[in-house]
């Protein structure tokens, strides 16, 4: 026996860029993460090749869950085909090895910024989304540490003045990302930049949802069937947005989230924000046999 | 025939507060020695002393943002008991936000600067557990309009009022939730000479009204005399005379209170 034979030949990189240590600290920070369901754990965040606020957090989260029968799609602003969601999906896949795609229902690790899919997703699929900043507590409590304090009082009356003051200064609520949200009636935690439109998908969902900020070295999760209850007065209903009636200029589907586009003349048009659901919709409008997943939204609503 | 005769109000009513035999050093520095004071429901008790007498180290540990090395402190209220120095972080916030409220010498200290007048009263509600929006937003007009506060300037922040209006809006914070207990730390010092005869008619008029009970602290002669039913006299920590108020103004026993009666007339 030679050391040779012992050890490893030589590689540029370790399997998914990330080495063994980085990747084992991720696992344990998900697990724990997950096992209290919204509370934020620190993580190191290591130096991937990419700016911090580009989306470091998901990507180190990918990394380390994929495995080379790992189905990746990327979503940058629902959009599969944008510049930053492409070059996550091939650095991943350069990485890792690991095959990729746009359809929703392949897809076993779905990376995300600003959207979930609309299109139900399944009990073996994950979800990471990308924070840029994890703190609910930041607009009203700007000092760190008392924030902790307030997390672990579950102090979260001045969430409620932060909406008292929306409602106050502009007759409605007008958080329009981030909504505050309950995690299983204990931590709030801000779901990233996801519309209000998508915060009632996470209730209940069948999927696992991992939220990593690697700026600011956070990581939370809402594990499977796990309650999240967007804050709302108890006489001010919560409203997503008013898209049920918009139609997309391209597609034609009605009833999910739209892009406004502004025209020459003034007007808008819109047209469907994830693009593949948009996509799989024309190609049904043209005859093709395309599989169609169920959606969150049936006629603009969600049903209960 | 055998006339029976009650004894003194005073001795048949329980003191609403008392502190007992409470002591602070910070390093060297004593900051108070062994002070008892106690208050009877309804009642409003004066602590006058110089700057640096220990007065607002007592009003701190009254609203237990301080706890001190040693004594006592209870509130007679139903479901309070035992001394509250020794609750838990928890207990003490929620006691604090239901059963007293405070007003500072320095607004900023007691208010959310860029936030709404209302919000600001709204958060205390909202720290005690009102969900409902209508409730919240009446509760706090109810408040303010009892602090006499212009409701036509509900939601400014109280960074565009002026001083009187800002106290004006701690007050309504304090009593937001009808607490059993008000302290002021100095609340019209800073003030111009009108506007805190007007701020001192409302406290007035509040006392009157609801029969709040009130420790207030000043360094004013004037104001405790105006508001004030017992009175302790407070220096270097320790309490030098208590009584009644015209007691201690008219016939002032200490030499150091026969000084400072002397000074202000």
């Amino acid at each position: 026996m030679t050391l040779k034979t012992l050890t490893k030949p030589w590689e540029a990189m370790s399997y998914g860029f990330l080495d063994g240590s980085a990747k084992r600290e991720m696992r344990r920070k998900m697990l724990k993460s997950v096992a209290v369901p919204g509370c934020q754990m620190p993580y190191a965040s290591r130096e991937v090749p990419m700016a911090r606020g580009w989306g470091t957090g998901g990507l180190q989260v990918s990394l380390t869950l994929v495995n080379p029968e790992t189905r990746v799609k990327v979503i940058d602003q629902g959009a599969d085909d944008s510049v930053n969601a492409a070059s996550i999906r091939r650095f991943i896949a350069r990485v890792a090895g690991t095959p990729t795609t746009m359809d929703t229902l392949k897809a076993d690790l779905i990376q995300s910024r600003h959207r979930i899919p609309e299109e139900v997703l399944s009990e073996d699929q994950i979800l990471v989304l990308q924070v840029p900043n994890p703190e609910p507590l930041r607009p009203v409590q700007p000092n760190m540490s008392i924030a902790r304090q307030m997390h672990a009082d579950a102090d979260y009356g001045r969430m409620w003045l932060q909406l008292y003051e929306q409602i106050v200064r502009s007759g409605r609520v007008m958080q329009g990302a981030s909504y505050p949200s309950l995690v299983n009636g204990r931590h709030v935690m801000t779901p990233s930049p996801i519309p209000r439109w998508d915060v009632p998908k996470l209730h209940m969902a069948k999927h696992l949802t991992i939220l990593s900020a690697g700026r600011e070295k956070r990581i939370y999760a809402v594990p499977p069937f796990t309650r999240v209850e967007p804050l709302v007065f108890s006489d001010v209903p919560y409203k997503v947005e008013d898209h049920a009636k918009l139609t997309c200029h391209r597609s034609g589907a009605t009833g999910f989230f739209m892009n406004e586009i502004p025209q020459d003349d003034g007007s808008s048009t819109h047209e469907v924000s994830d693009s593949e659901w948009g996509v799989k919709a024309i190609r049904v409008r043209d005859g093709e046999k395309v599989a169609l997943g169920e959606t969150w939204y049936k006629d603009g609503e969600m049903p209960q | 025939m055998t006339l029976t005769l009650d004894a003194p109000r005073i001795f048949q009513t329980k003191p609403l507060l008392s502190v007992d035999n409470v002591s602070k050093s910070y390093g060297a520095v004593h900051a108070l020695r062994d002070v008892s004071a106690i208050a009877y429901p309804g009642e409003v008790l004066g602590i006058v002393g110089e700057s640096g007498s220990g007065k607002s180290t007592l009003l701190r540990m009254m609203n237990l943002e301080e706890i001190p090395d040693k004594g006592r402190y209870t509130l007679d209220l139903p479901d309070v008991s035992g001394n509250l120095f020794d609750l838990d972080r928890f207990a003490r916030r929620m006691l604090c936000a239901t059963r007293i409220g405070i007003v500072y010498q320095n607004p900023h200290l007691g208010l959310l600067m860029k936030h709404s007048s209302s919000g600001n009263v709204a958060e205390r509600l909202l720290v005690a557990g009102e969900r409902s929006f209508a409730t919240l937003r009446a509760k706090a007009t109810t408040a303010l309009e009892a602090s006499e506060f212009p409701l036509e300037r509900l939601d400014a922040p109280p960074i565009e009022l002026s001083g009187g209006m800002q106290q004006r809006v701690q007050l309504a914070k304090a009593i937001a939730l009808e607490p059993a207990l008000l302290l002021l730390d100095e609340p019209t010092t800073g003030l111009d000479v009108s506007v805190q005869a007007l701020v001192l008619d409302t406290l007035k008029r509040l006392q009157q009204d609801r029969q709040i009970t009130m420790v207030i602290v000043s360094h004013d002669l004037g104001v405790i005399r105006t508001l004030a039913d017992r009175v302790m006299v407070m220096r270097r920590g320790e309490v030098v005379e208590a009584g009644l108020a015209d007691q201690i103004f008219q016939d002032p026993q200490h030499a150091y209170t026969q000084q400072l009666v002397h000074a202000k007339l």
